[in-house]
C-alpha cells in the first residue's frame, strides 16, 4: 500500500473543500435550516408521525441525513469532474496510487464533509428543536454508511460524467429524488401499500430510517435490516466503482 | 548502455483509428531522446502509454525493466511526465501543488528541501505562495516541470514542453533540460520545433501515421539526407545551362540556389562552368540539410 500517497490524496480532497467552507459547509446547513423552518411552520401541530414526537423533531434527523448524503455525493463528484474538466486529474493518474487507494481517499474525504455538515446542522438544530437521542451508535453508524455510499456514488458519477451537465443530471435525476422520496418528510407507513413497496426498493430509505432510529428508538423497518441493506448497497457500489477504475473507464483510455 | 524504456510491439486502436502500429524500440539510460512526428502521428499516444495514461491494445512497455501495467508502482515512481497542456489545480498555490505531488509518490516532509531547490532552479521561489491561476503561461509551464521532477525520477518525458512559450523561456527550458541530462537523467522529448530536437537530442525517432518511420542517431539521420544547397551570387546576369535546370530551387537576376546531390553532383564542375562563361562570383554559400529537411522528406514520403 502507498499509505503516504493515499493520505496525501485524502488530505488534498479535505483541503479542497475546507478552502471554500462557505460554499461547502455553511450553505448546506443554512439551506437545510430553511427547509426546517418552512416545513415545521406549515406542518407542526397538524401532523404527528411518531407518538409523542413533534413533527419538527421527526423532520430533523431526516434533514440531517439528507444533507449528509447530498454533500458526501457533491464532494467526490465535483472534485472528480473538476479534475477531469481542467485536466489536472493527470497528476493523480501519473502517480503510483492504486485503485483502492484512490477510492478510499475520495470516499473518506466525502465522509468527512458529510459528517461535518451533518454535525453542523445537528448543533444548529438544537437551538430550534428539542431533539432526543436514543443511541449515538446507530446515529454514527448510519451517518458513516450513508456518507460512504454517497461518496462512492459521487466517485462513480465523477468517473462516468465528462461534462458538468451530466454530473448535474446525475444529481437532479437520481440523488435528489431518491433522498426526497426516502421518508425525510414522512413515514412510509403513511403511504399506500404500493408506494410503501416502492419505497422499500429505495436504499436511501433504509439510511434515513436507520438514522432516525438512533434519535427516537422507533423506525419503519428493523434497524438491523436497514443496516444490512445499507452495507450490501455500499459493498455493491464499491465493487462497481473499483471495477470502473480497474478498466480505466473514461479515465485511462 | 542499459535500457531506460523498452517498447515492444505496441499497437493502439481507437475505434476506427489505428493510432500506433507495432512500435518497437528501446531508449537507453542517460540518453536525450527525441520523438518527432506530424500532428496525429502517434507521439502523444505513445508517451501516454509509457506514462500509463493510455493502455496499449497490444504490446508492452517497460520503464527501467518494470512493466507499466503490471508493475505500475515501480514504473511510475521512476518516471516524471510533463504534460502538453497547461493543466493545474486552481485550489492550491505553487508550493502546495508540489508538496501534494510529492506526497502522491510517497515522498514525505524529507522531500521539502528538494522542493525548495526545485523552486530555486526554476525561478519560482517568489511565486511559491501564489495560486496557479494567477501565474503566466510560462510560469505555469515551469510548475509543470517541477511537478514532474518532484519525486526525483530517473526518466523525464517532456511532451512538447516549449509549445506556445516565448523565445526567452524556450531557451531557459533548453538550458534546464540540458542541465538535467548532464546530471545523468534520461530525457524523452516530443516537439514540433525541429531545431529544438536537433540542438538537444542524441537519437531521434520519427513517427508517421502510427508507424516508426526511422530511428537513428541525430548525425546519422542528417547524413542520410542526400542533398545540400548551393547558393551563388553573381555580379552580372547569367544563364543556367540545361543540365542544371532540374536542380534550380530559386533564381533571380543575380542569384541562384541549386539543390545538389551530395555524391552525384560536383560543386567544382558547376563553379568551373560559370567561370568559363566569364561570370564573376560575388558570394557563395553552402547549406547542409537540417532535421527539418529530413523530417519533411520522410513524412512526405509516408503520406
Amino acid at each position: 500500500m502507498n499509505w503516504v500517497g493515499m493520505w496525501t490524496l485524502f488530505y488534498k480532497e479535505l483541503m479542497r473543500f475546507l478552502k471554500v467552507t462557505i460554499q461547502t459547509l455553511l450553505t448546506p446547513v443554512i439551506t437545510s435550516l430553511l427547509y426546517l423552518v418552512v416545513f415545521s411552520h406549515v406542518l407542526e401541530g397538524h401532523v404527528e408521525v411518531y407518538p409523542n414526537v413533534s413533527y419538527t423533531a421527526f423532520l430533523m434527523p431526516g434533514l440531517i441525513m439528507m444533507t449528509i448524503l447530498q454533500n458526501a455525493y457533491a464532494n467526490s463528484s465535483s472534485s472528480l469532474i473538476q479534475s477531469k474538466m481542467t485536466g489536472n486529474l493527470v497528476f493523480l493518474l501519473l502517480a503510483p496510487i492504486s485503485n483502492i487507494e484512490f477510492f478510499i481517499a475520495f470516499v473518506t474525504a466525502a465522509i468527512v464533509r458529510g459528517l461535518m455538515v451533518g454535525f453542523g446542522l445537528y448543533i444548529a438544530s438544537l437551538f430550534v428543536v428539542d431533539l432526543p437521542t436514543y443511541s449515538w451508535l446507530w446515529i454514527v453508524l448510519f451517518a458513516l454508511l450513508g456518507s460512504a455510499i454517497l461518496g462512492a456514488m459521487g466517485v462513480i458519477a465523477g468517473i462516468w460524467a465528462d461534462t458538468y451537465e451530466k454530473i448535474s443530471a446525475f444529481q437532479n435525476f437520481i440523488i435528489v429524488p431518491s433522498t426526497f422520496l426516502s421518508g425525510v418528510f414522512y413515514s412510509i407507513n403513511s403511504l399506500s401499500e404500493f408506494w410503501q413497496i416502492v419505497s422499500k426498493f429505495n436504499p436511501f430509505f433504509y439510511l434515513i430510517d436507520g438514522f432516525r432510529y438512533g434519535f427516537f428508538g422507533i423506525s419503519d423497518v428493523l434497524p438491523f435490516k436497514s443496516l444490512l441493506v445499507a452495507t450490501i448497497f455500499l459493498g455493491l457500489l464499491s465493487s462497481g466503482c473499483l471495477w470502473l477504475l480497474s478498466i480505466g473507464y473514461k479515465i485511462r483510455q | 548502455m542499459s535500457t531506460a524504456i523498452a517498447i515492444s510491439g505496441v499497437s493502439k486502436r481507437f475505434a476506427e483509428i489505428q493510432a500506433l502500429d507495432n512500435i518497437s524500440f528501446d531508449i537507453c539510460q542517460g540518453e536525450f531522446f527525441g520523438l518527432l512526428g506530424a500532428n496525429g502521428a502517434g507521439k502523444s499516444t505513445l508517451i501516454n502509454i509509457i506514462a500509463g495514461l493510455v493502455r496499449a491494445t497490444t504490446g508492452s512497455v517497460k520503464v527501467l525493466s518494470y512493466d507499466v501495467v503490471k508493475q505500475y508502482r515501480q514504473a511510475r515512481q521512476r518516471l516524471g511526465v510533463v504534460p502538453q497542456e497547461l493543466v493545474y489545480d486552481p485550489f492550491f498555490n505553487v508550493r502546495e501543488v508540489l508538496q501534494l505531488q510529492a506526497g502522491y509518490f510517497a515522498c514525505g516532509k524529507a522531500n521539502y528541501r528538494w522542493i525548495d531547490e526545485l523552486l530555486e532552479l526554476l525561478d519560482l521561489t517568489e511565486k511559491a505562495k501564489e495560486n496557479l491561476y494567477a501565474l503566466s503561461g510560462g510560469m505555469k509551464r515551469r510548475v509543470l516541470i517541477a511537478q514532474a521532477l518532484v519525486h526525483k525520477p530517473d526518466i523525464v518525458v517532456l511532451d512538447e514542453p516549449t509549445a506556445g512559450v516565448d523565445v526567452e523561456l524556450r531557451k531557459s527550458l533548453w538550458q534546464m533540460t540540458n542541465q538535467l541530462h548532464q546530471q545523468g537523467m534520461t530525457i524523452v522529448l516530443t516537439t514540433h520545433y525541429l531545431e529544438e530536437a536537433e540542438a538537444l537530442c542524441d537519437r531521434i525517432a520519427i513517427l508517421s501515421h502510427g508507424k516508426l518511420k526511422i530511428l537513428d542517431a541525430k548525425h546519422q539521420l542528417l547524413d542520410r539526407y542526400p542533398y545540400r544547397w548551393l547558393c551563388l551570387y553573381f555580379h552580372q546576369k547569367f544563364v543556367v545551362p540545361d543540365a542544371l535546370q532540374a536542380k534550380v530551387v530559386t533564381q533571380t537576376e543575380q542569384q541562384l540556389t541549386l539543390k545538389l546531390h551530395k555524391q552525384q553532383d560536383s560543386i567544382g564542375e558547376i563553379l568551373e562552368y560559370f567561370h568559363q562563361q566569364g561570370l564573376i562570383l560575388q558570394d557563395l554559400q553552402m547549406k547542409e540539410p537540417s532535421l527539418q529537411d529530413v523530417f519533411l522528406e520522410l513524412t512526405q514520403e509516408a503520406s
